[in-house]
C-alpha cells in the first residue's frame, strides 16, 4: 500500500490492518511524520512534535504485535495531543510565552490511558493562549491555518489538533473544550468532535483555564474512530474529585437506531448565525427525515439560550482568573530579571508580559466579576442563569432523545478578520457554550458544504448518553458524506 | 505578671491549628510530616500548584475536624463547600488557598460552637473550617534587608482549622484559659501535637473602650498570647491617657522583644474574591457519620475531670489542673496505679510540680521521671512515713536529680522520729535553753508554739508532731502541778 | 445592543488601575487605555443578564451530583526534582522568589 494512502483509511480499519500485521505501526508513524513535514508549513498545527520517541515506541508496538503480545485498543496508531494537556518530559506551553520552557514533570490521566492502549504521541498541538479563543490565532507561537482553506481559521481553540487530525497528520488528536473549542474546530475543519458529558473524562493533567466548564475531548475524521477514541480516555479517575463513574464502560456503538426523537430549538438558528450555516443545517435536517430513518424531528423553543453565551463567559472568565492566577514565575513560567525589584512588582512584570493580550483581557474580566460589589451582579447570576438554563434542557430532554443545531453560527473565516474584535469573537461561542453550562455533551458531525465551507451539525445528549451521540452521529455521516477531498489539505 | 485593669477590653482570636496527626496533606497524598526535612523534597505537583494538577479531599482530614467540631460544641451542616481565596502572595502555591466561607452560598465545617470557662462563662466559636496551610518563606538576614525570599513548599498543603471566636473575652487571663481548654481538647482527640513548631498560630483582635480594634498577627505559640494581649492593653492604654487615640491598625508580635509592631494601618479591605471551588465536589456529613464519629470519640478533658472527681476523690481545682494538659492527666492516672493515695499524688502534681516547673520554666517531659517517683512520693507522706513537710526537700532533689524519693529520704535522714526517749532528751535542752519561752507557754497555751517550732527546727521537722506536741504538753502540765 | 449602551462606562479609569493591581498584570500606558475600551463594551454585552429574573434560583456551582470525593490518608513517594527543574531562580534545594520589601 502506497505509504500515504493508508494515511486515507479510516483510522478503525488502519487499527485492524497494524493489528493483523498487513501493515506495521512503524509504517504508518513514519508516513505520518513524513506528511507533517509536507504540509506543516502551510497547516501549522504542531507546537512540539515528538519524532524519535514515537517511532521507537512504534517498533517497540511491531514487536509487540509480531510476538503475540496482549495489545491495547490504540495499538501503534498516532495521536497528537492539545498543548494544554501535559505529557512527561515535553513542554506544555498552553501557547504562551508564559510557559514556553515549562516541561511537564508528569503525565495527564487521559495520556497515561493511551499509552496503555498502545496508542503513540506524536506532538503537541497548538491552541489559542491557555485555551482562550475560537480561532488559535491568540497563540504565543503564530496562528494555525485551517487544512480545508489555509486562507481561513481552523477554528478554536483546539485548532492545531483539529487541523492535524484534518491534514492527516495525525490518526486522531485530544482537544479541550471550555466553550466549544473541541466542536468548533472540528465543524471549521470538516471531522468529527466530542465534548464529553462533565464528569466522563478525568480532568488530570489539563491545564484548567475554566475548571467547572470544560472537558477533554477527541477528534478524528469519521464517528467510529473518534468514540474508539473517547472509550479510551473516559472513566473514573481517583485523581479528578469531578470525576465520575456512569461514563459505561463498554460503549457499543449500535447501527440500527431505535426511534429517535431530536428535539430542534430554533433560538440556535436565530440571531448571528448566518444564512449559509443555518440553510445547510436544515437541508441536512430534512434529508435525514426524507431518509425515512427513525428520527422525529420537532422545532422546540428554549429562551435561556439567549443569555447562555453572558452567562458562559463571566463564569469563565471568574474561573480564570483564579486559575491563571499561580503563574507568577517562581515555580515555573516567565520571570522577568528582579534583583532590585520587590515581589508584587515582580509578579506583575511577570504576567504582563508573560500573558497575551486576550489572556489579559479574561483575568481583568474575571477579576471584576470576582470582586467586591460586584459579584452577586455578575458572577452569582450568571451561576443562577445556569440553573434555569440546566432546568429548560432537562425539560427538553424528558421530551427529546437529543437536541441539534449548527456547531458554529458563522462557516469558517479569514485570517485576521477578527481579532481585534474580542465582543464579535466571543459571539462565535453562542452555539456551542449551552452544552458547557449545562455538563451535557455534544458531537459536532460534519453535515454539509456551504460557499465551498464545510458546516458541522451539533448533536446533543443527555449527561452519559455519548452512545446516542454516535448512533446518530454515524447517521448523519451515512446519509450525508462530507467529500473532505475538495480541501486543500484535508487529502494525501 | 501582674494583673491589668482590663475594663472595657474586648478580645477575639483566631486560630490556626495543624491536624499533625494526619499521614498526608489536605488535598494530596504528600507525607505531612515535613519537619526537619530538607527544603522541597515533601512536594508533588498538586501542593506546588503545578499547571493541569487537581486537589482530593483527605478522609481522616474531615473525621478528624469532625471531632474537633463536637468537642467544641459546634454545629455541623449536611453540606459544605470548599471556596477559593484569592490573594497573591510569595508563599502560595497558587495564588488561592483554598479554604472554606460563609457567604456566597458557602458553608464553612461548623458554627456556632463554644467553649464553657471555669467560671461558667461562654466563649463563643463562630466557625471553624478546614483549609490549607501556604509554604514558608525564609530570607537572608531579616525580611527588611533581604533582597530576595527563599519558598520551601514542604508545609505548603498541610492541614489547618481555623477556630474563630467571638470577640467574647475580657481579660488575657480569659484568653489563656480557652487556649489552655482548646490545647487541652485538641491533645485528648490526639489530632494535633501542639509542642511541634509551628504547629498553632494565633491572632488575635483587641478593643478597648473608645479605641478602635487592633488586629496583633503571628503569635506563634499559645502561651505569647497572654503576653502579647497585656502588652497591647499597656500600649493602648497608655496611649489612651495621653490622649491619643487608638488608630485601628494591622500589628506583629515581636516574641524576641516582647512588644507589638505596626505592620500596617488601616488599609482598604483585602478584596478576596471568595468563589467556590469547582475542582472539589461538596461534602455531606450525615446525622449517621456524625453519630460514628462521636462514638469514636475519646474522653474529653471536661468528662475527664468530672470522673477524676469521683473516682480518685479530687477536689474540682485539682482535677481541671490535671487535665489542662493530656499528658499529665496521663502520668497521673499511671501514678495512681501505684499510690494508695490518689488525694494526696493529685495535690503533688497538681500544686507542687507545677509551683516548680513554673518557677524553673521546665515541662515534665524534661524532668525523665515516671509515675512511680510521685506514687512513691504519695506514700511516703499517706503512710506517715516521711512529713509533708520534710517530704518537701526530697521533692524537690527527686525533681532535680531524677532518684527515687525513698532513697532520698533514707540518705538525708528525712525519716518521722517517734522514738519518744529521743524526743524527750530533745524538750530537756530546748526547754533549759529557753527558760522565759517554757514560763510564758506555762501562763498562755498559745505560747506553747514557739517550743514546738524550736523542736522542728531542731530536727529539720522530722519529729512526728503528734509525739511532740504529746510530750511538750505532758512536761508543761507536770511543771505546772509541782510549782 | 444600542449605541448608547455600547458607550455606557461600566468600568472607571481607577477601577482598571484597582484591577489590573489585584490580578497583578503591568499594562502599559498604550494599553491601558485601549483595553479599557474593550472591558466596558464587553461588560456591556454581559448587562443583557440584567433581564433574567433570578429570585430564589439558587447557583449551580457543580453542573453534577457528586459528593463526598475523598482520598485515604496514606503517603505515596514522592519525585520532588523534577519539580524543582522548572523553577527558574533556586538556591541549593529552595526556590527563590523576589524580594519582599
Ligand atoms: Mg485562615
Ligand atoms: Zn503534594
Amino acid at each position: 500500500m502506497a505509504k500515504q494512502r493508508i494515511l486515507e483509511l479510516p483510522v478503525w480499519e488502519a487499527a485492524d490492518k497494524i493489528r493483523g500485521q498487513e501493515i506495521t505501526s512503524e509504517e504508518y508513524v513514519a508516513a505520518t511524520l513524513k506528511r507533517i513535514r509536507e504540509v506543516e508549513p502551510d497547516v501549522h498545527a504542531y507546537i512540539t512534535l515528538i519524532e524519535e520517541p514515537a517511532l521507537t515506541q512504534a517498533q517497540a508496538i511491531d514487536k509487540k504485535i509480531r510476538r503475540g503480545g496482549d495489545l491495547g485498543r490504540l495499538a501503534g496508531l498516532p495521536v497528537a495531543i492539545k498543548d494544554n494537556i501535559c505529557v512527561r518530559g515535553f513542554t506544555t506551553t498552553c501557547a504562551s510565552k508564559m510557559l514556553e520552557n515549562f516541561v511537564t514533570p508528569y503525565d495527564a490521566t487521559v495520556v497515561e490511558r493511551i499509552l496503555g492502549e498502545d496508542g503513540v504521541i506524536i506532538g503537541k498541538t497548538n491552541l489559542d493562549e491557555f485555551a482562550m479563543g475560537t480561532s488559535t490565532e491568540y497563540s504565543y507561537f503564530g496562528p494555525t491555518k485551517n487544512p480545508w482553506d489555509t486562507s481561513k481559521v481552523p477554528g478554536g481553540s483546539s485548532g492545531g489538533s483539529a487541523a492535524a487530525v484534518s491534514a492527516l497528520e495525525a490518526a486522531f488528536a485530544l482537544g479541550s473544550d471550555t466553550g466549544g473549542s473541541v466542536r468548533s474546530p472540528a465543524s471549521f475543519c470538516c471531522i468529527v468532535g466530542l465534548k464529553p458529558t462533565y464528569g466522563a473524562v478525568s480532568r488530570y493533567g489539563l491545564v484548567s483555564y475554566a475548571n467547572s466548564l470544560e472537558q477533554i475531548g477527541p477528534f478524528a475524521r469519521d464517528v467510529r474512530s473518534c468514540a474508539l477514541l473517547t472509550s479510551v480516555i473516559a472513566g473514573y479517575d481517583a485523581r479528578d474529585s469531578t470525576s465520575s463513574d456512569k461514563f459505561p464502560a463498554d460503549l457499543v456503538l449500535k447501527r440500527s437506531l431505535p426511534k429517535l426523537t431530536i428535539g430542534v430549538p430554533r433560538e440556535f438558528f436565530e440571531e448571528g448565525v448566518q444564512e449559509g450555516v443555518s440553510k445547510t443545517v436544515r437541508d441536512a435536517i430534512s434529508r435525514l427525515e426524507k431518509a425515512g430513518v427513525k428520527l422525529s424531528f420537532e422545532e422546540i423553543s428554549l429562551p435561556m439560550l439567549k443569555y447562555a453565551l453572558p452567562a458562559y463567559y463571566i463564569i469563565a472568565m471568574s474561573e480564570a482568573s483564579s486559575n491563571l492566577a499561580r503563574y507568577d514565575g517562581i515555580r515555573y513560567g516567565y520571570r522577568v530579571p528582579d534583583r532590585t525589584l520587590d515581589w508584587g512588582t515582580v509578579f506583575s512584570k511577570d504576567r504582563g508580559v508573560g500573558f497575551g493580550a486576550e489572556v489579559r483581557r479574561r483575568i481583568m474580566l474575571g477579576t471584576y466579576a470576582l470582586s467586591a460589589g460586584y459579584f452577586d451582579q455578575y458572577y452569582l447570576k450568571a451561576q443562577k442563569i445556569r440553573t434555569l438554563l440546566r432546568r429548560e434542557f432537562d425539560g427538553a430532554f424528558k421530551r427529546f432523545d437529543l437536541l441539534l443545531a449548527p456547531s458554529m453560527p458563522i462557516l469558517p473565516f479569514g485570517l485576521g478578520e477578527k481579532m481585534e474584535d474580542p465582543l464579535q469573537l466571543y459571539m462565535c461561542d453562542i452555539e456551542t457554550v449551552p452544552a458547557n453550562l449545562t455538563g451535557i455533551p455534544s458531537l459536532s458531525v460534519p453535515c454539509g458544504v456551504s460557499e465551498g465551507l464545510p458546516v458541522g451539525m451539533q448533536l446533543m445528549a443527555p449527561p452519559f448518553r455519548e452512545d446516542l451521540l454516535f448512533q446518530a452521529g454515524r447517521l448523519v455521516e451515512d446519509l450525508l458524506p462530507v467529500d473532505r477531498s475538495a480541501g486543500e489539505f484535508t487529502h494525501a | 505578671m501582674h494583673e491589668q485593669d482590663t475594663e472595657g477590653v474586648k478580645i477575639g482570636l483566631e486560630v490556626h491549628c495543624q491536624l499533625t496527626s494526619l499521614a498526608t496533606k489536605l488535598f494530596c497524598s504528600s507525607p505531612s510530616d515535613y519537619r526537619g526535612k530538607p527544603p522541597n523534597t515533601n512536594i508533588c505537583p498538586v501542593c506546588i500548584g503545578t499547571p493541569g494538577s487537581l486537589p482530593v479531599l483527605n478522609r481522616k482530614a474531615v473525621t478528624h475536624a469532625a471531632m474537633i467540631a463536637l468537642a467544641l460544641n459546634f454545629k455541623i451542616p449536611e453540606r459544605m463547600l470548599f471556596f477559593r481565596k484569592n490573594y497573591f502572595y510569595p508563599d502560595m502555591a497558587k495564588n488561592f488557598q483554598i479554604t472554606q466561607y460563609d457567604r456566597a452560598g458557602g458553608v464553612p465545617f461548623a458554627t456556632d460552637g463554644h467553649i464553657t470557662l471555669d467560671s461558667g462563662k461562654r466563649i463563643r466559636i463562630g466557625r471553624m473550617q478546614l483549609e490549607e496551610d501556604p509554604a514558608k518563606l525564609s530570607y537572608d538576614g531579616t525580611i527588611e534587608s533581604s533582597t530576595q525570599t527563599f519558598v520551601d513548599y514542604n508545609r505548603a498543603g498541610i492541614t489547618l482549622v481555623e477556630i474563630v471566636t467571638d470577640p467574647d473575652f475580657e481579660s488575657p487571663r480569659e484568653a489563656r484559659e480557652f487556649l489552655n481548654k482548646l490545647s487541652s481538647i485538641l491533645e485528648h482527640l490526639s489530632v494535633s501535637d501542639l509542642n511541634l513548631e509551628g504547629s498553632v498560630r494565633c491572632d488575635a483582635n483587641i478593643s478597648m473602650a473608645g479605641g478602635r480594634r487592633v488586629e496583633v498577627k503571628n503569635i506563634s505559640s499559645f502561651k505569647e498570647v497572654e503576653r502579647a494581649l497585656n502588652f497591647e492593653i499597656t500600649r493602648q492604654r497608655s496611649l489612651t491617657s495621653k490622649g491619643i487615640k487608638v488608630m485601628q491598625e494591622t500589628r506583629h508580635w515581636d516574641e524576641i522583644r516582647r512588644i507589638t509592631i505596626s505592620l500596617r494601618l488601616k488599609e482598604e479591605e483585602q478584596d478576596y474574591r471568595y468563589f467556590p471551588e469547582a475542582d472539589l465536589v461538596p461534602v455531606t456529613l450525615t446525622k449517621q457519620f456524625v453519630q460514628d464519629v462521636k462514638k469514636g470519640m475519646p474522653e474529653m478533658p471536661e468528662e475527664r475531670a468530672k470522673r477524676f472527681q469521683k473516682d480518685y476523690h479530687l477536689s474540682g481545682e485539682t482535677a481541671q489542673i490535671l487535665v489542662r494538659e493530656k499528658a499529665l492527666a496521663d502520668f497521673f492516672e499511671e501514678a495512681a496505679k501505684h499510690s494508695k493515695d490518689a488525694r494526696q499524688l493529685g495535690s503533688w502534681l497538681a500544686v507542687d510540680l507545677q509551683a516548680y516547673l513554673n518557677e524553673y520554666g521546665k515541662s515534665l517531659e524534661e524532668l525523665k521521671l515516671t509515675p512511680k517517683h510521685f506514687a512513691e512520693m504519695a506514700n511516703m507522706v499517706s503512710s506517715g512515713e516521711v512529713s509533708r513537710g520534710a517530704a518537701k526537700t526530697a521533692f524537690v532533689e527527686m525533681l532535680k536529680t531524677g532518684r527515687m524519693p525513698r532513697s532520698i529520704s533514707e540518705e538525708k535522714g528525712l525519716k518521722v522520729i517517734s522514738d519518744t526517749g529521743f524526743v524527750e532528751s530533745l524538750i530537756d535542752k530546748i526547754f533549759s535553753e529557753n527558760p522565759q519561752a517554757v514560763q510564758d507557754a506555762l501562763k498562755d497555751p498559745k505560747a506553747v508554739n514557739f517550743l514546738l517550732g524550736q523542736i522542728m527546727r531542731a530536727t529539720k521537722g522530722r519529729v512526728d508532731p503528734a509525739v511532740a506536741n504529746r510530750l511538750v504538753r505532758e512536761r508543761l502540765a507536770a511543771a505546772k502541778g509541782s510549782k | 445592543m444600542t449605541k448608547k449602551q455600547r458607550q455606557e462606562q461600566f468600568i472607571s479609569e481607577k477601577e482598571v488601575e484597582h484591577l489590573a493591581e489585584l490580578a497583578k498584570l503591568e499594562l502599559s500606558k498604550k494599553e491601558f487605555t485601549k483595553l479599557r475600551g474593550e472591558l466596558n463594551e464587553i461588560l456591556g454585552y454581559f448587562r443583557l443578564i440584567d433581564e433574567v429574573d433570578t429570585e430564589n434560583v439558587s447557583p449551580t456551582y457543580h453542573v453534577q451530583d457528586i459528593v463526598n470525593v475523598l482520598r485515604d490518608d496514606t503517603p505515596t513517594p514522592q519525585q520532588p526534582d523534577m519539580l524543582l527543574e522548572d523553577a527558574p531562580q533556586k538556591k541549593d534545594r529552595f526556590i527563590k522568589a523576589p524580594k519582599m520589601i
